[in-house]
């Protein structure tokens, strides 16, 4: 009866509690189906202050300080496609699993694996580093006219849309003293080498130098109205900003807008669901006391482990679904 | 076989009677320490609760020193104090500096909601006494049950580790409310090791340990009933605490949310709180990009904060109702009805904060909308408290010490909720925000009403963890002494509220006298009073820890109680029940006609 680990490990010493495995007779629920689902009421509570945070900051938001159109809609597109695919797979492992079928239940488990990792990978190789690398400079209203090639705010005013006050791209060069220097040194080398130009840094001391994107570059071309579904280039035509005509300056980092804030945040608690969940399969997908092996000893009590890890995998599936629309459609 | 394919064990509560032969060999550790029984673990949230009450009781004295006698070195242990919390928070003679009144008021309020009552009354008592009364046992979820008492204890040691950074703990209200909160604390330069910040962080953890522990309360409630315990013969205190559970699981992570943005608002420079065009001393801060808003804060603080007053006083309500019940040898007064109001109380109770907003200036509409939910929440309420009075009518009440505090806690909570009425109002709360008056309202509901709630159920219950009554004498002494200085301490302060004094003089309102002169000797009574209720205190403390060894003992129902909770052997052992048990009635079958006894047992078949 007593096996090694609960004799010494403190964590095991638990009373029999019923209900671990099997339901409840009136209630219909082992209490651990009772448990997530309350879990997961607080998840959207959590997730919900959340996105109301996003709603009233951009509602209260001046116009044309909260961006759009700066996110990679195809790569977004395909990583929603890839939780979607993993939500499915998941049911189908427990579905094996139900149906007592252990080499099935190892590839979908697998196969859910494997989605979660690419949705990490994605966002961690690609989409957040492309980000730290991409600079921002809000202009001042009052210095805006100086910089209306790159902002195009009468075209803006004529098509009835909101002004554009930052111009935004890679930075060259930046003023004497700046954190940024460094990176803006890497890009120019980067840019001396592509384009064959070194006119990138300036003399002056108190100059930030952009290479600019294609919506500054060109901004009263009606194509620039809309946000681009698929990624335009960048121009390498150049903007000089003086230091004092700055509001704000900064790379696309949380400390960039309280657009960038409240999308990492959010899509960095996200991810740390998605973390948490594949640790929890593999758990599942190993064989562990909790995990595969338990299929030996108590098939039904593995299956249930998995079917409350689906459903918060389902959940953290859904906060995507929020979470896709409002940062890369809307 | 292994455990856990022996873990379920049939469908009824019942135990497994071969379940603990491989218990008895705990070591101390996994007995107390690392414990995953729900009893060791509620006594492990209320012990450490009790304590942080007393501490946050004591940073409230040096405060009312200071109010009283502003500026004079605090007596006897001014030196002691100033080695202790170092030279931000007393001056060399002793005294309370101006910041130092700030870190002991954020401080007051943070310790004795999060850090005092809230385990005590939700996980202590709600831990130690819930399965028991639905004859389970254990919780749900053992080991989520030690999780969440970790979760809370690292809380606990970060913020209590906050005093000893630079600048001292956070000093911007239990509230934290930005831009103050987002901007404090940082000229040091030390983004992490400084009072507001970890403010934060230990918040996070200790609201996670909160929604782990009510995660497993609700489904504790809802699947560990023993056979025959229906919904409508649960105990009183049991409700109380599905429905606080329910506010906790729902109202704490918005909190945390929050938590989360002013954290990144201090050590990213975020601008979730922080607006533009923000001015920190004589400069605008360039540290923020602004566009954040101070107002989203106080949503998502008071989206907590105001469940979070019912998650202070439902379980306190629960604890009152048992007590008057087995001591009037009644049964509850409209019992049905008492459950139906405390689940309008708990859904209402969603719908209200922005009562504590009003001078946000959200304008007439949306105030006259939480002006509205506010009066409709004292409905419940009204319900609740009439029917505990109702209950004491044509009782032969036993006097015994938990009933002392039971009854004294009824006019006082009674006290607490007629005076919110007024601030419910808009306009006269544009008067009051702010003032003593709501600081009295609220230490009402808390102070004499809820902690007296707890000194009920420490009496009551603790012969059942430990074998022995609580000495009575005792006990009445520190009932009277508590009750005349707990009113001597509170009352005065609707008298300075009405006449204009503000809750953040640091002074007592010796700069203001023009306008606060007629009522400031009642700092004197106030801090005068505070004093006595801590002696009478140290009674309890005697009386709690001597009682341990040499009170009176008493065997397994020492009450003649009805509920399931005095069914186990007394202290109860790991697994609870000797037998499997099962429910025949109603929990307050008192003073049945006709019946053998004066009480009628839940688990008695005749």
């Amino acid at each position: 009866m007593s096996n090694p680990i609960t004799k010494y490990l403190p964590f095991f010493t638990d009373a029999e509690v019923p209900h671990t495995v099997s339901a409840r007779p009136d209630t219909g629920l082992y209490s651990a189906k009772l448990g997530i689902w309350l879990f997961l009421a607080s998840e959207v509570m959590l997730f919900g202050g959340l996105f109301s945070a996003y709603i009233f900051l951009r509602l209260g938001a001046e116009p044309g300080y909260w961006p759009s159109g700066l996110l990679n809609v195809p790569v977004g597109t395909m990583n929603t496609a890839i939780l979607i695919v993993s939500s499915i797979t998941v049911v189908m492992a427990w579905a094996a699993l139900k149906m007592r079928e252990l080499g099935k239940y190892k590839l979908y488990m697998l196969v859910t694996i494997v989605c979660g990792l690419i949705f990490l990978t994605v966002k961690l190789s690609y989409e957040w580093p492309a980000k730290f690398n991409h600079f921002g400079v809000f202009i001042k209203k009052d210095a805006a006219a100086k910089y209306e090639e790159f902002l195009g705010n009468k075209h803006l005013e004529e098509a009835g849309q909101s002004p554009r006050w930052e111009i935004s791209g890679h930075l060259l060069d930046a003023p004497k003293g700046s954190s940024y220097k460094h990176q803006a040194e890497h890009n120019a080398e980067h840019f001396a080498h592509e384009t064959g130009r070194h006119d990138a840094v300036t003399p002056a001391e108190d100059d930030y130098v952009i290479q600019l994107d294609a919506v500054n570059a060109n901004p009263s071309d009606k194509e620039n109205d809309r946000p681009h579904f698929w990624p335009v280039p960048m121009s390498t035509k150049l903007a000089v900003i003086h230091a004092s005509d700055v509001e704000s300056a900064s790379v696309f980092a949380p400390r960039h807008s309280t657009y960038f804030a409240t999308y990492f945040l959010i899509t960095g608690l996200h991810g740390l669901h998605v973390l948490g969940g594949i640790l929890v399969f593999l758990y599942l997908w190993l064989p562990f006391r909790g995990g595969t092996k338990l299929y030996k000893t108590n098939p039904e009590h593995l299956a249930n482990r998995v079917e409350i890890a689906g459903l918060f995998w389902h959940f953290v599936d859904l906060v995507w679904i929020f979470v896709f629309p409002i940062f890369y459609l809307l | 076989m292994s455990s856990i394919a022996t873990a379920d064990v049939g469908h009824h509560g019942g135990t497994d009677p071969h379940a603990d032969h491989h218990h008895h060999e705990l070591g101390f550790l996994q007995k107390w320490v690392f414990s995953t029984d729900h009893k060791v673990i509620g006594l492990q949230y209320g012990v450490t609760g009790l304590a942080f009450l007393f501490f946050g009781f004591l940073l409230m004295l040096v405060m009312r020193w200071q109010l009283a006698n502003p500026g004079v070195a605090v007596p006897v242990v001014g030196g002691f104090l100033r080695s202790v919390f170092g030279g931000t928070v007393i001056t060399d003679t002793g005294a309370l500096t101006a910041a130092g009144y700030n870190v002991f008021g954020a401080m007051h309020g943070t310790i004795m909601v999060f850090f005092g009552i809230v385990p005590v009354a939700v996980a202590g008592f709600g831990n130690y006494v819930v399965p028991l009364q639905i004859g389970a046992p254990d919780m749900a979820f053992p080991k989520l049950n030690m999780a969440s008492f970790w979760c809370f204890f690292t809380s606990c040691v970060i913020m209590m580790s906050s005093f000893f950074v630079e600048g001292s703990a956070a000093k911007s209200g239990w509230t934290a409310y930005p831009p103050l909160a987002g901007v404090a604390d940082l000229e040091g330069g030390n983004l992490w090791l400084n009072g507001q910040t970890i403010w934060l962080v230990a918040m996070v953890f200790n609201i996670t340990g909160s929604l782990l522990g009510s995660i497993n309360f609700i489904t504790t409630i809802i699947q560990l009933r023993a056979p025959g315990l229906t919904w409508m013969r649960l105990p009183f205190f049991v409700w109380a605490q599905f429905v606080t559970a329910f506010l906790l699981v729902l109202a704490f992570p918005p909190l945390e949310a929050a938590g989360f943005m002013q954290l990144t608002d201090r050590v990213l420079g975020t601008s979730f709180f922080m607006p533009t065009g923000l001015m920190v001393g004589q400069s605008v801060a360039q540290t923020w990009s602004g566009g954040g808003s101070p107002i989203l804060w106080q949503h998502l603080f008071w989206f907590l904060a105001h469940p979070e007053v019912y998650v202070l006083i439902l379980p306190a309500i629960g604890i009152v109702s048992e007590i008057v019940a087995n001591n009037t040898r009644k049964p509850l007064y409209g019992y049905k009805a008492m459950v139906y109001s405390v689940f309008a109380l708990g859904f209402l109770s969603f719908i209200v904060w922005a009562h504590h907003m009003y001078m946000t200036g959200m304008g007439a509409k949306v105030a006259a909308f939480f002006q509205v939910t506010t009066i409709m929440i004292s409905v419940p309420s009204v319900i609740l408290l009439t029917a505990l009075l109702l209950s004491l009518w044509g009782g032969s009440i036993r006097f015994n010490t938990p009933m002392m505090f039971a009854t004294a806690f009824l006019p006082m909570f009674g006290l607490g909720g007629l005076t919110g009425i007024p601030l419910a109002f808009n306009a006269v709360d544009l008067f009051l925000h702010d003032t003593y008056y709501v600081i009295g309202h609220f230490h009402y509901v808390v102070a004499p009403g809820t902690i007296f709630a707890l000194f009920a159920g420490v009496y009551f219950w603790y012969p059942k963890v430990t074998g022995r009554k609580m000495s009575e004498f005792l006990g009445r002494v520190h009932f009277w002494g508590s009750l005349i200085s707990i009113n001597g301490l509170f009352f005065p302060m609707f008298l300075q509220g009405m006449a204009g004094v503000h809750r953040r003089w640091y002074d007592g309102g010796v700069t203001y006298e023009q306008l606060a002169g007629p009522v400031l000797h009642w700092n004197k009574v106030m801090t005068v009073s505070a004093g006595i209720l801590a002696l009478f205190q140290l009674v309890f403390i005697f009386n709690f820890f001597t009682s341990w060894r040499t009170g009176k003992k008493v065997g397994r129902n020492p009450w003649d109680a009805t509920t399931l909770d005095w069914d186990t052997p007394t202290p109860p052992p790991h697994g609870n029940f000797e037998k499997p048990v099962e429910v025949f009635r109603g929990p307050y079958e008192y003073s049945v006609p006709g019946y053998k006894a004066d009480f009628h047992p839940q688990s008695h078949r005749d």
